[in-house]
């Protein structure tokens, strides 16, 4: 039974040390008091009793030390005192200090804070019941390897069904779809447009989902012709019905149809986006009587795995009914095999790239940071160099002085930490609600183990930062340091190569750095000035879409499409208008397969595919896209004289190379029944997604007015002045012709593709941000060594000028000195930035990852950067005034 | 004249629990006393004297208490603990051990 006297003497040793410590002094200076006294005893007088007894007792610092070495806390003990002292050393420089935690806490804060974002979109198992079993299941069509689309492609209803139903690979399989619509109250008031979802009764159960009020569907709620039902997301909820439960049982109007609001969904469901309002069932507006298609793929299949099944086995099953499928339709787009990959995968397969480059980015950041401090210490670790020298040569033990530098590196990188931790929380918080379409944003927060990795890169970068210039500036040879002359001519020729090196890893992290934000920045400037295909200034547009409700004849369409172009038209400033199904740049918007009957049989299923649009006869030249062959569509070519097609330029060279498409036909076999349309005109091509190659397509007439055909339409102005400043006469148009038609945004082209590139707009902009900083730090680590050689060779500067050399002569040798580890640097950098290039291959665009423009302009500015940041130590040097450099020590 | 630090290691530790079983002692004290029973043999030095005390003191082996020394200063005596009591018996068991095994080698006609 000892410990509990151990753990008084811990208690004592940790609360009354210092009592301890004075109470360790008297014990000694008693024993000595001892020996004086027998030693004048032995008949010596008290001066020579008391130095005999000294000599007797050694040094009593050292025994002091000795014995207290035995002590509980006695490490903790010395890491305080080496704690006090670097905090010291510190203080007596602030400007130095300030700059350094500035820079650790730069560097820790941005890795911190795109830690927790990766960790938490990227890792963290989505919110459902047992995650790890979802899985996504595809269509597969083994042409699109070759035409170098996604292998992943959405799924016909009639495909899902059949797998449902026939295979049993799965616990169980559900559906959705994208939908949209209408939502206004029961009379028809305060119409907005929503973006929605369809899924399949199973769905919430399948992803083990309650809803917050309500019940979810019934299967029998989820077949053609059943009772409207809908579901609403909680946002929905909230600022549409202000919380209120009562809505549960109530109706609300969807395309003018009403619906039974059945249940909420609760606040944290936000798949498959949070945009998405509201959840109808998966049958939803499915004809009564057809069969499901199996060529209309719009479709996501989430399904459960069985315990012991694999995915692989599983999509195996599914695979080889899909074939059977396949071969059941032949010469239909139906695909051959499915895929699968788990639902976390697919959740985060568009934003899994970028934002891994940018944690690259900000590592990169975090290591040049650490390098530059590193730097900075090494040169005050110069100055103090005999002050070690000393220490060392009194018997001050080497892992003694090194971890006493370690801690002023360590005490930094506290610091930066605390307000890089900080920084972490606000950027963390500031970049999940500014970054537009980062999925799982709701799934970001900082945590334990968020902290437990920022304290891990403050203990990470305090190593990096300090252990090398500790040890450098510990391990010489003593002697050698304290016979060094106090006028040294030549400087400390390895201390100045140590700083070297560290300044060339600098700049040839920054070089890829740099270079990596180049070409995302050109990428995304492509993007964003990539010819659209047509007119964009002065472009305004709006959606809308005409309820097959009451807008249920063609010639109720045709009317509402051609009164609104009259209107508008005469409105002042308006100089052209037309409708198009969708603009350029507005999204995919459907395709279709089609068939040539003058040549049967030509190319694949999934290369006779086309966009599908329609438009009007003013589309083209509102827009300028321009007529390459034939014409336009005529006035009457409408309802019933629709037969008549326009195709694009990439169509035309795709299946008619060398010869004219005039007059020949296309049949779309999308439909059950074949229609068979004639080539009228040939215009160019238009993007349809920025970013994405421009595809085949074809434009149907919208003045046939076939409802759901052309009853979504997008009309187009060119304007004379500001377009946004139409926007209200426009709105106001609409409204006279129907007001419960729902509000869409206004939007001018430029606006359009600005809200597609907003994700890669928001990413380029960081890392570009992390480039610049991390020129500025390469800048100052330059100045830092640069400033320290000149210092270190005032006198020998001093010398040749005595001796006669040009003032020229001193600038151009202190600039090639400094440039050399800055060639060596990018020559190493640029290596690099070819290979990140190629790793970030997939987000470039418009540009490839051995771009010259790109390396050229970046490494250009680095070169002018190292070279504004060398000017001024060498100017100092070549104004030395030798009798003055000469004097200085 | 053998120094502690040729003892065979932690002997000394044995040494100050012995000299320390009858009755409290402060340093000095225990550096004498051993030194007289050892005939003058053993000297133990401050350098190893202190540090072993507090060594043993924070093992809890021993304790120490402030009083007046018979020149009237305050000096600080050490005492053992009862598990400083057990220690001693359990080294001075492994101390005979250890010298009759020593005893053995070195008396042996080989």
């Amino acid at each position: 039974m000892r410990w509990p006297q151990q753990l008084r003497m811990k208690a004592l040793m940790l609360f009354r040390r210092r009592n301890a410590a004075s109470r360790l002094d008297q014990e000694l200076d008693f024993h000595l008091q001892q020996q004086v006294a027998e030693n004048v005893v032995a008949g010596m007088d008290p001066a020579e009793a008391r130095s005999a007894a000294l000599r007797l007792f050694g040094n009593p610092t050292l025994l002091r030390e000795e014995a207290q070495s035995f002590w509980s806390w006695n490490s903790l003990g010395k890491a305080w005192r080496d704690l006090r002292y670097g905090a010291r050393t510190l203080r007596r420089s602030p400007g130095f200090a300030l700059l350094a935690v500035t820079v650790m806490a730069l560097g820790i804060g941005a890795t911190t804070s795109l830690f927790t974002i990766v960790r938490s979109v990227l890792l963290t198992p989505l919110p459902f019941a047992e995650p790890n079993q979802l899985v996504m299941v595809y269509e597969h069509f083994r042409d699109q390897a070759n035409l170098g689309t996604s292998p992943y492609n959405v799924v016909a209803p009639g495909d899902f069904y059949d797998w449902r139903e026939k295979t049993n690979g799965f616990q169980d399989m559900a559906a959705w779809r994208p939908w949209g619509c209408t939502l206004a109250g029961n009379h028809a008031e305060m119409p907005e447009s929503v973006p929605a979802a369809a899924g399949s009764w199973n769905l919430l159960a399948l992803l083990g989902v309650q809803p917050a009020y309500g019940r979810p569907f019934a299967p029998e709620e989820d077949r053609p012709g059943a009772k409207n039902v809908v579901l609403l997301s909680w946002s929905l909820f909230q600022r549409r019905f202000g919380g209120n439960p009562s809505i549960v049982g109530q109706e609300v109007h969807l395309d003018t149809i009403p619906f039974t609001v059945i249940g909420v969904l609760p606040r944290w469901f936000t798949y498959p986006r949070a945009t998405v309002q509201l959840w109808v069932p998966y049958s939803a507006n499915f004809p009564v009587d057809k069969a499901p298609p199996h060529d209309m793929h719009e479709s996501y299949v989430v399904a459960r795995l069985k315990p012991g099944v694999t995915a692989q086995a599983a999509t195996q099953q599914v695979s080889a009914l899909q074939y059977r499928i396949h071969m059941e339709y032949q010469g239909r787009p139906v695909a051959e095999d499915a895929l699968s990959r788990p639902m976390i995968e697919d959740v985060v397969s568009d934003i899994k790239t970028p934002l891994l480059v940018l944690f690259g980015a900000v590592t990169c950041l975090l290591l040049i940071a650490c390098l530059n401090v590193s730097n900075l210490l090494v040169a005050r670790s110069t100055a103090r160099r005999k002050e070690v020298a000393i220490r060392g040569a009194l018997g001050g033990s080497r892992l003694t002085l090194v971890r006493e530098q370690m801690m002023e590196s360590l005490l930094i990188c506290l610091l930066g930490g605390t307000l890089g931790f900080m920084l972490a929380f606000s950027a963390t918080h500031w970049l999940a609600t500014h970054w537009r379409g980062l999925p799982r944003a709701d799934a970001i927060h900082v945590d334990g183990v968020v902290l437990g990795f920022s304290i891990a890169t403050v203990l990470f970068s305090a190593l990096l930062a300090g252990l090398v210039p500790a040890i450098s500036a510990t391990g010489t040879a003593l002697l050698a340091v304290l016979q060094d002359s106090s006028r040294a001519i030549g400087g400390s020729a390895s201390r100045a190569g140590l700083r070297k090196i560290l300044l060339t890893s600098e700049i040839a992290l920054t070089v890829v750095l740099l270079v990596g934000a180049g070409l995302l920045f050109k990428s995304f400037v492509q993007l964003r000035t990539s010819d659209l295909g047509c007119s964009t200034e002065n472009v305004l547009t709006r959606r809308y879409f005409l309820p097959e409700k009451q807008y249920n004849k063609p010639e109720m369409v045709l009317a509402f499409h051609q009164s609104l172009l009259e209107r508008v038209r005469r409105l002042p400033g308006v100089l052209a208008a037309g409708l198009v199904s969708v603009a350029p740049g507005g999204g995919y918007g459907g395709d279709f397969v089609f068939t040539i009957p003058e040549r049967p049989s030509e190319g694949s299923v999934v290369e006779r595919d086309a966009l599908y649009r329609t438009a009007d006869p003013g589309y083209f030249s509102a827009l300028q896209i321009p007529l390459l062959s034939g014409r336009y569509f005529t006035e009457q070519e409408r309802l019933d004289r629709k037969l008549f097609v326009i195709v694009s330029k990439k169509l035309a060279d795709q299946f008619f190379p060398g010869e004219s498409p005039l007059g020949k036909h296309i049949t779309r076999s999308f439909a059950d029944k074949p229609e068979t349309y004639e080539i009228i005109g040939v215009v160019g091509d238009t993007l349809h997604d920025v970013g994405d190659p421009i595809k085949a397509t074809v434009y149907f007439p919208i003045f046939s007015g076939i409802p759901d055909r052309t009853s979504s339409a997008t009309l187009v102005l060119r304007t004379s002045g500001d377009p946004l400043s139409l926007s209200i006469p426009v709105q106001k148009q609409i409204a006279a012709l129907d007001p419960t038609l729902a509000m869409h945004d206004m939007l001018t082209l430029p606006q359009i593709v600005s809200k597609a590139t907003a994700s890669q707009s928001f990413s380029t902009t960081l890392v570009l941000a992390f480039a610049i900083l991390s020129l500025l730090l390469a800048a100052v680590g330059l100045y830092g060594v640069l400033s320290y050689l000149v210092s270190q060779r005032m006198t020998e500067f001093g010398i040749r000028m005595a001796l006669g050399a040009q003032r020229w002569e001193l600038l151009r040798l202190v600039l090639v000195d400094a440039l050399r580890p800055v060639a060596t640097g990018l020559a190493l950098g640029s290596a690099g930035a070819i290979a990140a290039g190629m790793l970030i291959k997939s987000l470039l665009y418009g540009t490839h990852p051995v771009d010259p423009s790109v390396f050229a302009v970046m490494i250009g500015s680095l070169i002018l950067t190292a070279l504004l940041a060398s000017t001024a130590p060498a100017l100092r040097a070549c104004r030395i005034e030798p009798t003055q450099a000469l004097r200085m020590e | 004249m053998a120094k502690p630090n040729d003892l065979v290691q932690g002997t000394l530790d044995l040494l100050i629990l012995k000299t320390i079983s009858l009755e409290p002692k402060h340093g000095w004290a225990i550096a004498k006393r051993i030194q007289q029973i050892s005939n003058e043999v053993l000297q133990v030095q401050q350098g190893s004297l202190y540090p072993a005390l507090h060594r043993l003191e924070q093992q809890g082996w021993i304790r120490a208490k402030w009083g007046e020394s018979e020149t009237g200063r305050e000096a600080k005596f050490y005492f053992l603990t009862a598990a400083g009591r057990a220690q001693l018996e359990r080294e001075k068991e492994s101390w005979k051990r250890l010298s009759s095994a020593i005893d053995l080698v070195v008396e042996s006609a080989g």
